[in-house]
C-alpha cells in the first residue's frame, strides 16, 4: 500500500482519557478507496482510536494527519466536509424524521442560514435509495427499529460526501442480509468515489472478508496489521482473545474464516 | 458549483437515484423554504388575530370606533395607554419566553427544560429586585435592571447546567430536579429581600413571583422587543447547529459544529432574554415548554423553523393568555403568570409521562 500516498495516516500516537493511558504509540495509513479493519476484544481501545482519527481525541503524543496536514489544523467544518464519523450515539432529543437525519449530512457543506437545496435534497435521497430507506423517509427517527436507525446513519455518512469515512461498528443490530448489503454498498463507494473507510468490527469473518487490511489490537497496541492472512492466524487470535480458536477457509469464497475453537 | 456531474450522473452499478423529481412525501418530511413562510404567514395571521380580539375587549366595554376617531375619548385612553401597551408587552415577553424554552431544550436536549422549569426565571427575578432595591436606594437608572436581570439569569443557567451533569454527562432528570430546587431557591430569597427592604415603591411581591403584565410603559415594551428580537437573531444564526447538537456533542462535533462556541451563544442569548423578559414581567412560567412542544408536534422539530415560530406562537400565546387574566374574573384580574400556571402544570406532568417512557435525551 505505500506505493499510494496515505490520505489519512496516524504516526506514534498515544492517547486515553485523563489519566488513563489507552493506546500506545499506534500507527496506521488509509489511502484512498481502501477499507481498514479495526478489530480486538471488548476495551481494546477501537473507538478511541477512531476518536483519535476524526480529531474528536487530542493524541497526547504523536499526530494524525489528513494529506499530509495535522488534524489540528484545519477547523471543525473544513474537516467534517473530509471526515465523516459514525458513532455509538443514535439518540436525538427530538423526533427528526429520517430524511431530515440524511440531509443534516450536509450541513458541513452549508452556510449557517442557507436551506437545503435541490442538490442537497438529490444526495440525501440517493443515500435513502442506497441504504433501502426511501420507504422510511418521513418516519420520525425515535420511531424506526435499532438497525434501520444504524442505517440511518450510514446513509448520512454517505450524504455528508467525504473523503474518508471512519464507522464505529457499523454493522452492530443489522441482520445478515443487511449486513451483506452494506458492505457490498461500501465496495462501490470506495471504488467510485475512492472513497477511503476505516470501520471497527467485532465480527472477524466479515473483517476477513471485506477489509482490504486489518488492523488487530490488545490492550491498546497493535498486534498486526496487514492482510487476513497475515494477521488472523490461529497464534495471534488465541493470544488476543485469550480463548481457544479456529481458523480455516470458507470453502465458497477462499476467505479466511474464524470460528470458536473450544470443544463442544 | 451546482451539481458537479460525476455526483449526480447515476451510475449503472448504483440503484437509480431520483433524478430531478423527488416522490411527494419526501418533499413534506424535511424544511422547505414554501413550508417556512407558510407556517410562518399562518402564525402571524393567528397573532394579529388574537392582538385584535384583545384590544376590543377587557375589564370595560370601549367603543372601537370612538377610540380611534376621537383622541380626546376616555376609549381612547383606555385603547392607547393601559390596553395597547399591555398587548404589546404580553407579545413581546409571550415571544421572548416561546424562543428562550425552544433554545434551552436543544441546549440540555430535553423537551421538559425551560427557563421556570431550570429555575433560571427565578436568577432573573432576583437579580432583577436586587437591583430595584439598589436603585431604589443608591440611584443606577433603570437600565440597571434588566442588566443585573441577565448576570443572575447567565449564573443561573451556567450553575443549572453544570450541576445538571453527572460525571460528565448530562443527566435528565438530575437537571431537573436542580431546577426545581433553585426556583425554590430564588423565590425563598425574593421574600427574604421581601421582608427585609420595603419594596413599596416598585412593583408588589406577587408580580415577581407569579408573573404579570400590568401596566407596562411603551419604554419597557421598546426594551423587551429589542432584546427578544435580538437574542432571536443570535439564536437563529446557530439554528442548524441547535439540530445538530440534539444529536449529541460528539455527533455534532463531527457534523462540522464548534460545540463550544454554540453553547456559549445560547448561554448568553438565552440569558439577555430572559433577563429582559423576566424585568418587566416577573417570572411567567410554562410558555416557553407549552408553545415549543406544540409547535414541534405540528410542524417538526428543525430549530430554523421551530424558533422563529415559536417566537410568533410564544407572542400570540401570551396575548390570549393575559385576555383571560383580564377578562374571566372582571372587573377583578389575574396576574397572567397564574393562567400559564394553571396551564403549564399539568401540560409538565403529561410530557413528563410522555418522554419517560421514550427515555428522553439519554
Amino acid at each position: 500500500m505505500s506505493a499510494v500516498k496515505a490520505l489519512l495516516e496516524a504516526r506514534g500516537v498515544v492517547a486515553g482519557y485523563r489519566d488513563r493511558e489507552v493506546l500506545h504509540d499506534i500507527s496506521l495509513e488509509v489511502a484512498p478507496g481502501e477499507l481498514l479493519a479495526i478489530v480486538g476484544p471488548n476495551g481494546a481501545g477501537k473507538s478511541t482510536l477512531l476518536k483519535v482519527l476524526s480529531g474528536a481525541i487530542e493524541p497526547w503524543r504523536g499526530a494524525v494527519a489528513l494529506d499530509g496536514r495535522p488534524l489540528r489544523e484545519f477547523d471543525r467544518r473544513a474537516l467534517a466536509r473530509r471526515i465523516a464519523s459514525l458513532g455509538q450515539e443514535s439518540n436525538s432529543a427530538f423526533a427528526f424524521t429520517v430524511l431530515e437525519m440524511v440531509l443534516m449530512g450536509r450541513s458541513p457543506h452549508l452556510g449557517a442560514l442557507r436551506l437545503e437545496g435541490a442538490r442537497d435534497l438529490r444526495i440525501a435521497a440517493e443515500a435513502l435509495e442506497r441504504f433501502d430507506l426511501t420507504a422510511l423517509a418521513a418516519r420520525a427517527i425515535n420511531e424506526i427499529s435499532g438497525g434501520e436507525r444504524r442505517r440511518v446513519l450510514l446513509a448520512r455518512v454517505l450524504a455528508q460526501e467525504p473523503e474518508v469515512a471512519l464507522l464505529d461498528e457499523p454493522t452492530a443490530f443489522l441482520d445478515l442480509k443487511h449486513v451483506a448489503e452494506i458492505f457490498s454498498r461500501l465496495t462501490q463507494l470506495r471504488a467510485q468515489r475512492a472513497m477511503a473507510v476505516v470501520a471497527t468490527l467485532h465480527d472477524l469473518n466479515a473483517a476477513a472478508l471485506y477489509a482490504d487490511r486489518i488492523l488487530l489490537l490488545k490492550d491498546g497496541r497493535a498486534v498486526g496489521c496487514g492482510s487476513a492472512e497475515q494477521v488472523l492466524t490461529a497464534d495471534n487470535l488465541r493470544m488476543v482473545y485469550e480463548t481457544a480458536v479456529y481458523v480455516g477457509r470458507n470453502p465458497v469464497n477462499g476467505a479466511v474464516t474464524v470460528l470458536p475453537g473450544a470443544p463442544a | 458549483m451546482e451539481a458537479s456531474p460525476n455526483l449526480t450522473k447515476p451510475d449503472s452499478a448504483t440503484p437509480a437515484p431520483h433524478r430531478g423529481s423527488v416522490p411527494l412525501e419526501i418533499t413534506q418530511a424535511y424544511l422547505t423554504r414554501a413550508r417556512l413562510l407558510g407556517v410562518m404567514s399562518a402564525l402571524g395571521v393567528v397573532l394579529a388575530a388574537v392582538c385584535v380580539l384583545a384590544a376590543l375587549f377587557g375589564t370595560v366595554r370601549i367603543d372601537f370606533v370612538r377610540a380611534l376617531r376621537q383622541p380626546s375619548s376616555p376609549d381612547h385612553a383606555i385603547l392607547f395607554a393601559a390596553r395597547l401597551p399591555r398587548i404589546l408587552m404580553g407579545a413581546a415577553v409571550g415571544a421572548t419566553l416561546a424562543a428562550v424554552g425552544a433554545a434551552l431544550q436543544a441546549l440540555v436536549r430535553n423537551p421538559l427544560a425551560e427557563g421556570s422549569t431550570l429555575g433560571i426565571s427565578g436568577g432573573a427575578a432576583f437579580g432583577a429586585i436586587l437591583a430595584l432595591v439598589w436603585s431604589y436606594h443608591f440611584g443606577g437608572g433603570w437600565a440597571l435592571v434588566p442588566l443585573a436581570g441577565f448576570a443572575a439569569a447567565l449564573v443561573s443557567t451556567l450553575a443549572v447546567y453544570r450541576l445538571g451533569q453527572m460525571h460528565g454527562r448530562l443527566e435528565p432528570f438530575s437537571l431537573l430536579l436542580v431546577g426545581v430546587i433553585f426556583n425554590t431557591f430564588w423565590s425563598a430569597l425574593i421574600l427574604l429581600v421581601n421582608s427585609v427592604v420595603n419594596l413599596y415603591q416598585t412593583r408588589s411581591i406577587l408580580f415577581w413571583l407569579v408573573g404579570s403584565l400590568e401596566a407596562p410603559t411603551y419604554y419597557e415594551v421598546a426594551a423587551v422587543t429589542a432584546f427578544g428580537g435580538g437574542g432571536l437573531m443570535w439564536l437563529l444564526w446557530h439554528a442548524r447547529d441547535m439540530n445538530l447538537l440534539s444529536l449529541g456533542d460528539d455527533s455534532a462535533r463531527d457534523l462540522g459544529v464548534e460545540v463550544d462556541r454554540v453553547r456559549r451563544a445560547i448561554f448568553i442569548a438565552t440569558s439577555l432574554m430572559i433577563g429582559a423578559a423576566v424585568s418587566v414581567s416577573g417570572m411567567i412560567g410554562f410558555v416557553g415548554l407549552i408553545v415549543p412542544h406544540i409547535l414541534r408536534l405540528a410542524f417538526g422539530a428543525d430549530h430554523r423553523l421551530l424558533l422563529p415560530a415559536s417566537f410568533v406562537a410564544g407572542a400570540a400565546f401570551l396575548v390570549a393568555a393575559d385576555l383571560g387574566a383580564r377578562t374571566l374574573i372582571a372587573p377583578a384580574e389575574l396576574p397572567v403568570g397564574v393562567i400559564t400556571a394553571l396551564c403549564g402544570g399539568p401540560f409538565f406532568i403529561y410530557l413528563l409521562r410522555r418522554e419517560g417512557h421514550r427515555g428522553i435525551a439519554v
